[in-house]
């Protein structure tokens, strides 16, 4: 894996904000992300390189943080919100109709590769749940109807 | 009844309010002047005098913490903004920096300008990629017009305002752990020293901060300290944004001074509970909290005092209602749950502590715990508190204590065995 040019420039004016470029760490690692859809062992390594760091500090530091997909997702990654404002208003009927809208379980992938589906912890919207966040864009006070809706929007869309 | 006060949230309904011209045309950036009339001391002391407490959940003094800060050491001062936001009930700093992020700018301003600090991040939850771009957006309208950069409103002051994005981990909402992420490592909590001291970042002085905190900063440079303790009570000064989250009638993020009655609070913002059913619990200040039954919430006021009196804490403001045909067990594992899967995995009795008990409660829910086991999730909690780096661990054995303590009859009229 290497940056693309567009993300070298970035890199670049980065460097500029941190006193050390260990702090570099989370930044580029979102970089891959964006650049590839997941974060693989190569680009582990690139990003090693930029932060003086080993590829294995660089790794455990990737696997600590939940948002960073060390396995390729879906187009679409659908992450659903289980904890307990968002059950007290009505979480489980949200992630059982995606469920069955999608038929796939937690943590898996659309066999044409559109969706993947997680339940997260507390996604900061409590007073607009049950939520749900898809790729960096909330959907709040969903309900199944409103599901099925986002849903079939996001597949004609592909 | 309810005195309506918006001090931080003055500007949420305005449209566009996070546009730099609305910003301008109402009220922000307005103290710049006064601020450079002021010496870094003078600064740290209207804080001190003022009141203001940390509203990230802890509550400490702004001002003492910012007096730790060296104002003429030979290394550079970093202020670091917390907006981690992870507590489940809390989303009040997203509030701030979608619909009023030119007063965290200010706010920042103004408390960088006191401890001598020319390099801000904010660190926020990697999530909130939607709001994070309103504030960048904010961030860089005031570059453009020089309230941020080089010699900034031509003071000779420089000032870099950085975001830097998390990647999901509750943990990072802890001051040094935050830190340590910043720094770009795991984020797992550092030991406390013994004495007090400011954060380091990086070897650097470091002092760490609530969005909501640095927010309330412009109103009290502005109309001065008494102003701000005009609201609130003796030892909770000021106002906070609290929210409503759960089975309430009208959630949301409503500002009130300290002092506030719950009940009143519950029932003006929140038009009462929802579909008319009764109360049956209140978790107060985010989930770290310790439960409240209705009847304990019946005559308590929104301070930090109050709360601390009754065994529980004010926290992050943030209380998620609760109705009378909840399981509590099932409320409990929900929680358990979240902390078994945030615990940063450094400290053996909160990594393994918070698996224990995630465990047995399952097999309460599943019928095949007995009595012994309600118990053994006491004493499981007993070995979480006072043994761990961080608080977690002993927040953690305060909520299963709450729940338990308070709710028993429930827990056990899931046992069927001996
Ligand atoms: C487990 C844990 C999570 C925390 N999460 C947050 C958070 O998301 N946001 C926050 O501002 N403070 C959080 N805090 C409190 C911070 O450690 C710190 O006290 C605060 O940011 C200091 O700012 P303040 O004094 O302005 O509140 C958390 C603390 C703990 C122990
Ligand atoms: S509990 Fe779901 S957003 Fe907070």
């Amino acid at each position: 894996m290497t940056f693309s040019s567009k993300n070298l420039q970035k890199i670049e004016q980065l460097k500029k904000k941190y006193p050390k470029v260990e702090a570099l760490t989370l930044p580029l690692l979102w970089i891959v992300q964006y650049q590839e859809g997941y974060i693989s062992l190569d680009a582990i390594k690139e990003v090693a390189k930029y932060c003086n760091k080993s590829a294995m500090e660089v790794y455990s530091v990737a696997s600590f943080y939940t948002m960073f997909n060390l396995q390729p997702v879906g187009k679409y990654h659908i992450q659903v919100c289980k904890t307990l404002s968002c059950k007290l208003c009505g979480q489980e009927d949200i992630f059982s109709s995606l469920k069955n809208i999608l038929d796939i379980n937690t943590n898996q992938t659309t066999d044409d590769n559109l969706f993947t589906l997680s339940q997260v912890e507390c996604l900061g919207s409590c007073g607009t749940s049950p939520v749900m966040e898809i790729n960096d864009k909330y959907y709040e006070n969903l309900t199944p109807q409103k599901v099925e809706d986002i849903i079939n929007d996001l597949s004609k869309k592909s | 009844m309810i005195k309506e006060v918006k001090i931080v949230s003055k500007n949420f309904d305005i449209p566009n309010s996070h546009n730099i011209e609305v910003a301008l045309k109402n009220g922000r950036y307005s103290s710049i002047d006064k601020l450079w009339s002021y010496n870094n001391q003078d600064i740290i002391d209207i804080v001190k005098d003022s009141g203001l407490r940390g509203k990230g959940g802890g509550g400490a003094s702004a001002g003492d913490k910012w007096a730790l800060m060296p104002l003429d050491g030979d290394k550079p001062n970093y202020l670091v903004i917390n907006c981690d936001e992870s507590e489940p009930g809390t989303f009040k700093d997203r509030e701030i920096i979608s619909k009023d992020p030119h007063l965290l700018i200010e706010g920042i301003i103004y408390s960088a300008y006191a401890i001598n600090s020319h390099q801000a991040y904010i660190y926020i939850r990697g999530e909130y990629k939607e709001f994070q771009d309103i504030l960048q957006s904010a961030i860089d309208e005031a570059y453009s017009k020089n309230f941020l950069g080089e010699n900034i409103f031509n003071r000779g002051y420089n000032l870099d305002i950085t975001i830097h994005r998390g990647a999901g981990a509750y943990i990072c909402g802890e001051k040094s752990a935050l830190l340590e992420s910043l720094e770009g490592k795991r984020g797992h909590p550092r030991l406390k020293p013994h004495q007090k001291e400011p954060e380091w970042y990086f070897d650097n002085p470091t002092l760490v901060n609530n969005v909501e905190t640095i927010a309330s900063v412009p109103f009290i440079i502005n109309n001065g300290a008494e102003a701000y303790k005009s609201y609130g009570t003796e030892l909770s000064s000021g106002t906070l944004l609290f929210a409503l989250s759960g089975h309430i009638k009208n959630r949301g993020v409503y500002e009130a001074e300290f002092g506030t009655s719950m009940m009143d609070y519950i029932n003006h913002y929140g038009g009462g509970i929802r579909d008319n059913k009764k109360l049956k619990a209140v978790i107060p200040g985010g989930a770290s909290t310790t439960i409240l039954t209705a009847k304990e919430v019946e005559n308590i006021t929104l301070d930090y005092e109050s709360l601390r009196a009754i065994g529980s804490s004010l926290g992050t403001g943030g209380m998620i209602i609760i109705d009378e045909d909840t399981n509590m067990v099932e409320a409990l594992k929900n929680l358990v749950e979240f902390y078994h899967h945030e615990s940063c995995g450094q400290c053996t009795p909160c990594r393994e502590g918070s698996s224990w008990v995630d465990t047995i409660m399952k097999s309460i829910l599943d019928g095949v715990a007995n009595n012994r086991d309600i118990d053994k999730i006491l004493e499981i909690a007993n070995t979480m508190n006072g043994k761990t780096v961080c608080v977690f661990a002993p927040a953690l054995a305060d909520v299963i204590r709450g729940f338990i303590l308070k709710f028993r009859d429930e827990f056990e009229g899931y046992i069927k065995v001996d």
